[in-house]
């Protein structure tokens, strides 16, 4: 017997849609806070491997990360309904909250990619201290950033794993709400944390001037892609082996109103021909390897977008 | 002490009676409610039945809005009952998406708010505002850790659901069916 079933939902109008809660600024900051996570890691990995003088961009690209993780932050508190009492966030410790947790490793990581960035300034960018003239103005100065050049390597070891908790926590933080089916996998932690080290690899591709740094982060970059594309295939795999409502939510992406987003620029455009624009340049040919890095970025950041609108969608009950 | 309510799905007609009761009790903004009916046809044409649901917060046992509450705002309190404390509250959402019910809403006020099973009147040792004024008194509550009381023994002898048990949340309203 074929079962019909219609719900018409609640009877009160004007209800449902003050449901779907997060906007635009939401998808924006979990999109800056990957691509942040992503530079301070390589940032970090490649001081400790005592490579920083090879790959210059590196120390550029370490002015991303502050004002990436301080316009995210801005746009968090303006998504809150409440945006004064964000103080709240830090008289509690909620081990079980993957928000709260966030906020916390935020307050650690923020403050210490201005520090990271601090300790290069003078020496990556000398020309905007010859302008700006910050050290003759502060004598202070000085002293701070002998300070932070011989804590360098402790700052780069607090770095790796807190940029890594950063970047797979902009996927938790949707994979912990279980009455959204499509965000309910444990896949989207890794592949949040995948594509905020992709997009933080094409951004340093972006400022790279040196050629042998810009393959390597191509290599990378490439490498990065591949898992990417892996673990999309495996969370598209999850749910279609999942429940009823996860097979609803899977319909968005697959054949609903997200597909032509989702597969057009998120998988084609995003991922595949910038993988592909990859190889060539990598085998030799003539690429000009900002167009597939832009690519990786805009397409990590409609990831985000899609993902969390999506994810809104998704429900238990009717 | 678990308090718990118990809705007669046979009984009930669909009034929205209790939404009424509610918004005017607890004050509920314009254009919002803490309760709602839902009406489901299920079945195949032409053995179709109808079901009415007033439907609202279920205070999980197993509530995943205070799991996941990142100041502690959500909180369970003695008898079960799940709250949102105002001043705590910094308007997140992250409740409102954990909640396999969409029993939450954004208050203008800036803080999320939802059925508290009408924890004042409880107090006072009244009934919930809904299922004080249901006219065909379809709504019962009670202590499920009582055996004696109503709500355990028509859980007893009834047939009853809760809603998405499959979310694995526990929920302490039930449904006659």
């Amino acid at each position: 017997m074929q079962e019909e079933l219609f719900t018409s939902g609640r009877n009160i109008p004007n209800i449902d849609p003050s449901l779907q809660i997060w906007h635009w600024p939401i998808s924006l900051y979990l999109f800056l806070g990957g691509l942040a996570a992503g530079i301070l890691f390589f940032a970090a990995l490649f001081y400790l491997m005592g490579k920083e003088k090879q790959y210059p961009a590196l120390k550029k690209a370490a002015v991303i990360p502050p004002i990436a993780l301080s316009v995210g932050l801005l746009a968090l508190v303006y998504d809150l309904t409440h945006p004064l009492f964000t103080w709240q966030l830090y008289t509690t410790f909620r081990i079980e909250s993957p928000m709260s947790w966030g906020a916390w490793v935020l307050l650690i990581t923020t403050p210490l990619s201005f520090l990271w960035l601090f300790s290069f300034y003078r020496s990556t960018f000398p020309k905007w201290e010859s302008k700006l003239k910050l050290f003759k103005k502060f004598k202070f100065l000085e002293k701070f950033e002998k300070f932070l050049i011989t804590n360098r390597t402790y700052m780069a070891y607090a770095l790796i794993p807190l940029s890594i908790i950063l970047g797979v926590y902009t996927g938790i933080l949707l994979s912990a709400f279980n009455a959204r089916p499509l965000w309910n996998n444990a896949i989207l932690g890794p592949l949040f944390l995948t594509s905020g080290l992709s997009t933080g690899a094409a951004a340093i591709i972006l400022l790279s001037r040196n050629r042998e740094e810009r393959h390597l982060f191509s290599k990378i970059d490439l490498g990065l892609i591949i898992v990417e594309i892996a673990l999309i295939i495996h969370m598209i795999m999850g749910y279609y082996a999942g429940s009823q409502v996860q097979l609803e939510a899977m319909d968005l992406l697959v054949g609903g109103e997200f597909t032509l987003m989702f597969f057009g620029f998120v998988i084609l455009l995003g991922l595949l021909v910038p993988a592909i624009l990859e190889v060539i340049e990598l085998l030799g040919f003539k690429v000009p390897v900002a167009v597939p890095a832009a690519l990786v970025i805009i397409g990590g950041l409609l990831f985000r977008f899609i993902m969390v609108e999506a994810g809104q969608l998704t429900r238990y009950l009717y | 002490m678990r308090y718990a309510m118990v809705i007669d799905t046979l009984k009930c007609v669909g009034c929205s009676d209790c939404v009424v009761a509610c918004q005017t009790e607890n004050n509920v903004p314009h254009g919002y409610c803490r309760d709602w009916v839902t009406e489901a046809v299920s079945g195949s044409y032409p053995n179709l039945e109808l079901e009415l649901r007033s439907e609202r917060c279920n205070h999980c046992a197993n509530p995943p809005c205070v799991r996941c509450c990142p100041t502690g705002a959500s909180h369970v309190i003695e008898g079960g009952i799940v709250l949102v404390t105002a001043d705590q509250c910094i308007g997140c959402g992250a409740c409102i998406e954990s909640c396999p019910y969409d029993a939450r809403y954004q208050h203008p006020d800036g803080y999320v708010d939802k059925c508290t099973f009408c924890h004042h009147r409880l107090e006072k040792g009244q009934l919930p505002a809904c299922v004080s004024v249901c006219p065909t008194k379809c709504m019962y509550f009670g202590d499920l850790d009582d055996p004696n009381s109503e709500i355990s023994q028509l859980l007893k002898n009834r047939k009853y659901k809760t809603l998405s048990p499959e979310a694995g949340t526990d929920p302490h309203v039930f449904y006659l069916i």
